[in-house]
C-alpha cells in the first residue's frame, strides 16, 4: 500500500512516524529542502545557534521533532524539494514538481498536511519593501539570522505577534513597537472563566512582561492607518491610532505584521474535498472528521492545513490520521493511543475556541480599510475597485460573491492567488454587499497551488 | 529593505552577481538575503506601476520576491539558495 | 406561483443574454433563466479569442455581423469588455498546413474578411519571437480578443437596464409547449411565453430533447491556463492549423494560452482541467513562442462546451415546435459570435426572419441524418 504524506511539518513527521512504525514506506514529499516544517525549519548547514536560540521555550519539542523527523527518513521514501502542484484524485494521482521538472506519481492514500500561513489585513502602505508577515519575520531571523531591518514594529494580533517581537529582542534586534490591534479587555474578557491553556497563556504573559521590562513600547487596542515611506524601496514610520483615538506616527524601517493564521488548504479543494467556513476560527477549512478523514475516500488531512490548532495539536492529529489510514486500509490500528489522543485533541479544541476569541480576526479593520489600499498586492487590486465590484450601477453589473468579484477585478487571481489578501478581501466585499465572510464564498483553488515554470514540461515527456 | 544580520553570520563569503554588479553574500543564505542584506533595496518592480517590491512572507507562498536567475527563469528568492557565481537580476 | 412574458430564454451564456438586450431594446417583455451566475460556463471560462479567420463558411456570416457589434460594444453596453482588435496571427508549421491557409482565403474573401498571408524572412521579420516551427502565417487584422469573464455579465447588465428580467441561480427543471404557450418550471415558479430561445450551451441538447430533437451533442472542456505577468511583446493573438495550441498576450503581461481539453460533468455541473494537457500546452506554446521558457504558469481553469460532431453550432428555429428557437452547441465558437447571436434571434422571435445567412447551422441538419 502506497501512502503519500504531503508535509514534513509537525503534522508530516508525526503520520509518517506512525505508518513506519507499523510497517509501510509512505511517499514523503515536502516542498522545503528539509522537514521541520514553517515553525521548526531548520538553518542550513553551516549555522551554529543551538536550539535554544532557536526555538526558546520550544526547544524541546523541536528537537523531539526533528529527531522523529531524521528517524524517519530513511524508512520512507523521503522526497524534499518537491512541490505537489496538482492533485487528480479520480486517478489518485497527485503531480510533483522537482527541479523545475514534472513528474506523476499514483498511491493508494495521501495525508495533506500542508500547514498555514499568516493571515493578513492590508493597510496603505503595507506593499513597500521593509513590510513582512510575522511569520516571515520570524524566518528571516530563525533560518538566515537576520532582522527584517534595523527598527522594527511589530503589528497585528495573537500569540505569534509576541512570540516574534520577544524572540527578535532576545536576538539583539531593535524593535521599536509592539502594536497589538485587540485590546486588553477583550483578551481578559475571552480568557476569564474560559477553559484556557495555562502553559500558553503563561508563555504568552511571559512574552509581554520581559518586552515590557525591556522598555519595548506596546500598545494594545491600535488601529493602525498607514506604512509611511520616503524613498519607494524603504519605510520610515507606522502611523496609528491609539485606544483612546489619538494618532501617533512611529518611526521604523521595518514593519511585521499578522492577525493569526489560516489553512493552506489549496491541494485538499482541488482533490474535490468539501470546504466549510469555521466560524470559531473565522477560516475555511476542509471537511475531516476527529481524525482526519476527508469525505473523499484515500484523502486525509492534519495539522493546520486542516484547521488551525497549533504545533501541538499538528503532531498529535498527523498520528491519528495515519492511524485512520492503517485502519482503513484494514491494518492493525493503534487504537489506545488514538483514544488518548482524541482526549487531548478534545481538550486543545476547547483551548482553542478560548483562544480565538481572544484574538479574534478584526473583521471591521479589514471592511473599513481605505479606498486607495492595495488590497490584492499581485494583482495591484485597490480595495476601492472591489467594493465597484460589489456595485449594481457597475459596467458589468454586482457581483453577489467572491469569485465573481475575482472574475471582474482580478482580485486573487495572481501568483499568490489570493492566499495573502483572501482574508481581508472577503471582510471588504462582504461588507458592501450586508453580508458575512462565510456567505461570500470562498476563493477556489486552482492548479497550480505555486508557479509552475514553463520547461516544467519536460518532465513529463522523459 | 535592509535585513540586518545579527546571528550565524561567521560563514565563508562566496560571491555572486547581481544587476551585472559583483556582490557578496554568505553559504547558506537565501537569495533574499544575499539581497536585502546587501544594497539590493528591492527585488522587483510591480508589473502594474505600484512601486517596487522585496517580498512579503518569506515562505514561498506570497510569490512576491521573484527574481530572475540566469539558467533557472523567474524563481522565488526567498526559497532558493544564493550560490557563489549565480548571475541574478530583477525580474 | 407564475408569471408570463413575450419571450423566456433558458441560459446565461453571451448568446442568452445578448438575445435578452436587444429583446428589450425592442420592447418585449423577457424573462431569462440561469442556473448559476451569467456567463459561468463556456462563455465566461473561454480563451477570450474574438477570432473570425478560420470560421466555416457557414458561421462567417454571423461572425461579420457580430465582428460589428464588438467594434460598438461601449456604445451599446458601456464597456469593450476589454475587446482589442489586435489581429489574428494563423501559423502553419509544414507546407500542408501552409496550403490550408492558402485554401481558406477564397472563403475570406467571399465574406470581406481580410486576410493577409506572411512567409518566411517577412513573417519573421514582423514576429522575430516566434519559433523556427512556424513557416507561414496568415494574419487577420480585424480580429482579436476579449475578457470572458466580462462580457456575459456585461450583456446581462445593459439588458436588465433596458427592462429584461434576469434571473440567476434559477434552473429549469421542465419545459414545454402547453395550450399554444411554452410553460417552463424553475425554482418553483411557472413561467409562460409565446416564445423561447433555447442557448442553454451543452444543456441546450437538453432542451431540444423535451421538444422531440435529439441531437448528438457531447460536451467538451477546453483546458486553459495563464502565465505570470511579464513584458508586452506578442500583440496578435496566435493560433496554428488544427488548433493544437493557441495563446494570446493582454497589455498587462499575462500570457493565456489554450490546448486540449481537461474534465468535466455535466450533471454536476463542474470541470476541471487536465495536470497532463496543461504540461503539454505548456510544451507546445514554448515551441510557439521559445521566450515563453522563462515565464511561470500561475492558474489554469476550464468550462462545459456544447461540441457539435461538425463543430458549427445550432441555430435558427426549431423543426417541431413554432416559436421555439435554438442557439446552443457552439463547438468552441460561441464567444466570439455570443453578441451576433443575441440580434439574430431577436429578429427570429420578433420579425420572423433574419438578414443574417444562417443556412448550414440548421437543427434539421441533425434530424436528416
Amino acid at each position: 500500500m502506497k501512502v503519500a504524506v504531503v508535509g514534513a511539518g509537525p503534522a508530516g513527521v508525526r503520520a509518517v512516524e506512525q505508518l513506519v512504525r507499523a510497517g509501510l514506506r509512505p511517499l514523503w514529499l515536502d516542498e522545503a529542502p528539509d522537514g521541520g516544517g514553517r515553525i521548526y525549519q531548520r538553518p542550513p548547514a553551516g549555522f551554529r545557534r543551538g536550539a535554544a536560540a532557536l526555538y526558546g521555550l520550544e526547544a524541546k519539542r523541536a528537537q523531539a521533532l526533528h529527531a522523529a523527523l531524521d528517524a524517519a527518513k530513511p524508512a520512507a521514501e523521503w522526497r524534499p524539494d518537491t512541490l505537489v502542484w496538482d492533485v487528480t484524485w479520480a486517478e489518485k494521482r497527485l503531480h510533483l514538481l522537482h527541479q523545475g521538472r514534472a513528474e506523476a506519481v499514483e498511491v493508494d492514500a495521501a495525508i495533506l498536511c500542508t500547514g498555514a500561513m499568516d493571515r493578513v489585513v492590508p493597510l496603505p502602505g503595507w506593499t513597500r519593501p521593509g513590510v513582512t508577515t510575522l511569520g516571515g519575520a520570524q524566518i528571516a531571523l530563525k533560518a538566515q539570522g537576520c532582522a527584517i531591518g534595523p527598527k522594527v514594529v511589530f503589528l497585528g494580533s495573537g500569540p505569534l505577534l509576541w512570540l516574534v517581537a520577544y524572540q527578535y529582542m532576545k536576538a539583539g534586534a531593535n524593535v521599536a513597537a509592539v502594536l497589538d490591534t485587540t485590546g486588553f479587555r477583550r483578551k481578559l474578557g475571552a480568557l476569564a472563566g474560559a477553559p484556557h491553556d495555562p502553559v500558553t497563556l503563561a508563555k504568552g504573559l511571559y512574552y509581554v512582561a520581559r518586552l515590557r521590562a525591556a522598555g519595548v513600547r506596546v500598545a494594545e487596542g491600535v488601529t493602525p492607518l498607514a506604512i509611511e515611506g520616503e524613498q519607494p524601496d524603504a519605510i520610515s514610520a507606522l502611523r496609528w491610532r491609539d485606544a483612546a483615538g489619538r494618532e501617533h506616527s512611529t518611526a521604523c524601517d521595518a514593519v511585521g505584521l499578522g492577525w493569526g493564521v489560516r489553512p493552506e488548504l489549496q491541494l485538499a479543494d482541488l482533490a474535490g474535498v468539501p470546504i466549510g467556513f469555521d466560524t470559531v476560527q473565522h477560516n475555511w477549512v476542509p471537511q475531516r472528521d476527529a481524525l482526519g478523514r476527508t469525505p473523499v475516500p484515500g484523502l486525509y488531512v492534519a495539522g493546520d492545513g486542516a484547521g488551525i490548532g497549533g504545533a501541538v495539536v499538528a503532531e498529535m492529529a498527523g498520528a491519528c490520521a495515519a492511524q485512520a489510514v492503517l485502519d482503513d486500509a484494514g491494518l492493525p490500528a493503534d487504537q489506545k493511543l488514538v483514544n488518548r489522543l482524541q482526549r487531548r485533541l478534545r481538550r486543545q479544541a476547547r483551548f482553542r475556541a478560548a483562544l480565538e476569541r481572544a484574538f479574534p480576526f478584526p473583521i471591521s479593520l479589514a471592511a473599513t480599510m481605505p479606498d486607495e489600499t492595495i488590497l490584492c498586492r499581485c494583482e495591484a487590486v485597490t480595495a476601492g475597485e472591489l467594493r465597484a465590484a460589489a456595485a449594481p450601477e457597475g459596467p458589468h453589473g454586482a457581483a453577489p460573491e467572491v469569485n465573481r468579484a475575482k472574475a471582474f477585478t482580478r482580485i486573487g487571481m495572481g501568483r499568490c492567488q489570493g492566499r495573502v489578501c483572501g482574508a481581508a478581501a472577503a471582510e471588504v466585499l462582504a461588507a458592501q454587499l450586508g453580508t458575512d465572510a462565510a456567505g461570500i464564498g470562498r476563493l477556489r483553488g486552482q492548479a497550480p497551488v505555486k508557479p509552475l515554470p514553463m520547461p516544467a514540461w519536460q518532465g513529463e515527456s522523459a | 529593505m535592509r535585513l540586518v544580520r545579527l546571528a550565524d553570520q561567521d560563514r565563508p563569503e562566496i560571491t555572486f552577481c547581481f544587476e551585472g554588479a559583483a556582490c557578496t553574500a554568505r553559504e547558506g543564505d537565501t537569495l533574499l538575503t544575499a539581497l536585502l542584506a546587501g544594497l539590493a533595496g528591492f527585488l522587483r518592480q510591480s508589473e502594474f506601476e505600484d512601486g517596487p517590491r522585496a517580498g512579503f512572507c518569506l515562505m514561498g507562498a506570497c510569490q512576491d520576491c521573484r527574481v530572475m536567475v540566469e539558467g533557472q527563469g523567474r524563481v522565488r528568492a526567498c526559497t532558493t539558495r544564493c550560490t557563489a557565481g549565480m548571475r541574478v537580476r530583477r525580474a | 406561483m407564475s408569471d408570463s412574458a413575450d419571450v423566456i430564454i433558458i441560459g446565461g451564456g453571451g448568446a442568452g443574454c445578448s438575445a435578452a438586450l436587444y429583446l428589450a431594446w425592442r420592447g418585449a417583455r423577457v424573462i431569462l433563466l440561469e442556473r448559476g451566475l451569467v456567463g459561468s460556463q463556456a462563455s465566461g471560462a473561454n480563451y477570450g479569442g474574438v477570432r473570425q479567420q478560420g470560421r466555416h463558411a457557414a458561421e462567417l456570416p454571423l461572425a461579420r455581423r457580430a465582428h460589428g457589434i464588438w467594434r460598438r460594444l461601449p456604445e451599446l453596453i458601456g464597456t469593450d469588455c476589454e475587446f482589442a482588435e489586435t489581429g489574428h496571427l494563423k501559423l502553419a508549421r509544414n507546407e500542408a498546413e501552409a496550403a490550408e491557409l492558402y485554401a481558406y482565403l477564397d472563403t475570406a474573401r467571399a465574406h470581406g474578411l481580410p486576410l493577409e498571408m506572411l512567409e518566411g524572412a517577412a513573417l519573421r521579420e514582423r514576429y522575430p519571437w516566434l519559433g523556427a516551427d512556424a513557416v507561414a502565417a496568415s494574419f487577420a487584422p480585424q480580429d482579436g480578443s476579449a475578457n470572458p469573464r466580462l462580457l456575459s455579465p456585461a450583456l446581462a447588465r445593459a439588458a436588465r437596464q433596458a427592462g429584461a428580467t434576469i434571473l440567476e441561480q434559477t434552473a429549469v427543471t421542465a419545459c414545454r409547449r402547453e395550450a399554444g404557450h411554452f410553460v417552463v418550471e424553475a425554482g418553483g415558479i411557472r413561467y409562460s411565453a409565446d416564445r423561447l430561445l433555447n442557448t442553454a450551451g451543452f444543456w441546450g441538447g437538453q432542451v431540444a430533447a423535451w421538444f422531440g430533437e435529439t441531437v448528438p451533442i457531447r460536451h467538451h472542456t477546453p483546458n486553459m491556463l495563464v502565465t505570470e505577468p511579464v513584458r508586452y511583446f506578442i500583440r496578435p493573438n496566435l493560433g496554428v492549423v488544427g488548433g493544437n495550441v493557441y495563446l494570446r498576450q493582454i497589455p498587462r503581461g499575462n500570457i493565456i494560452i489554450g490546448g486540449g481539453y481537461g474534465s468535466g460533468d455535466p450533471a454536476v455541473p463542474m470541470s476541471r482541467p487536465d495536470p497532463v494537457v496543461t504540461l503539454r500546452a505548456m510544451q507546445r506554446a514554448a515551441a510557439l513562442v521559445p521566450q515563453l521558457a522563462d515565464v511561470s504558469v500561475i492558474r489554469s481553469w476550464s468550462g462545459i462546451d456544447g461540441i457539435m460532431p461538425d463543430r458549427l453550432p445550432v441555430v435558427g428555429p426549431s423543426a417541431t415546435t413554432p416559436g421555439l428557437l435554438h442557439a446552443f452547441g457552439f463547438s468552441g465558437h460561441g464567444f466570439q459570435l455570443g453578441p451576433a447571436v443575441g440580434a439574430v434571434l431577436c429578429e427570429l422571435a420578433l420579425d420572423g426572419r433574419t438578414e443574417t445567412a444562417l443556412d448550414g447551422l440548421s437543427i434539421q441538419r441533425f434530424a436528416r441524418a
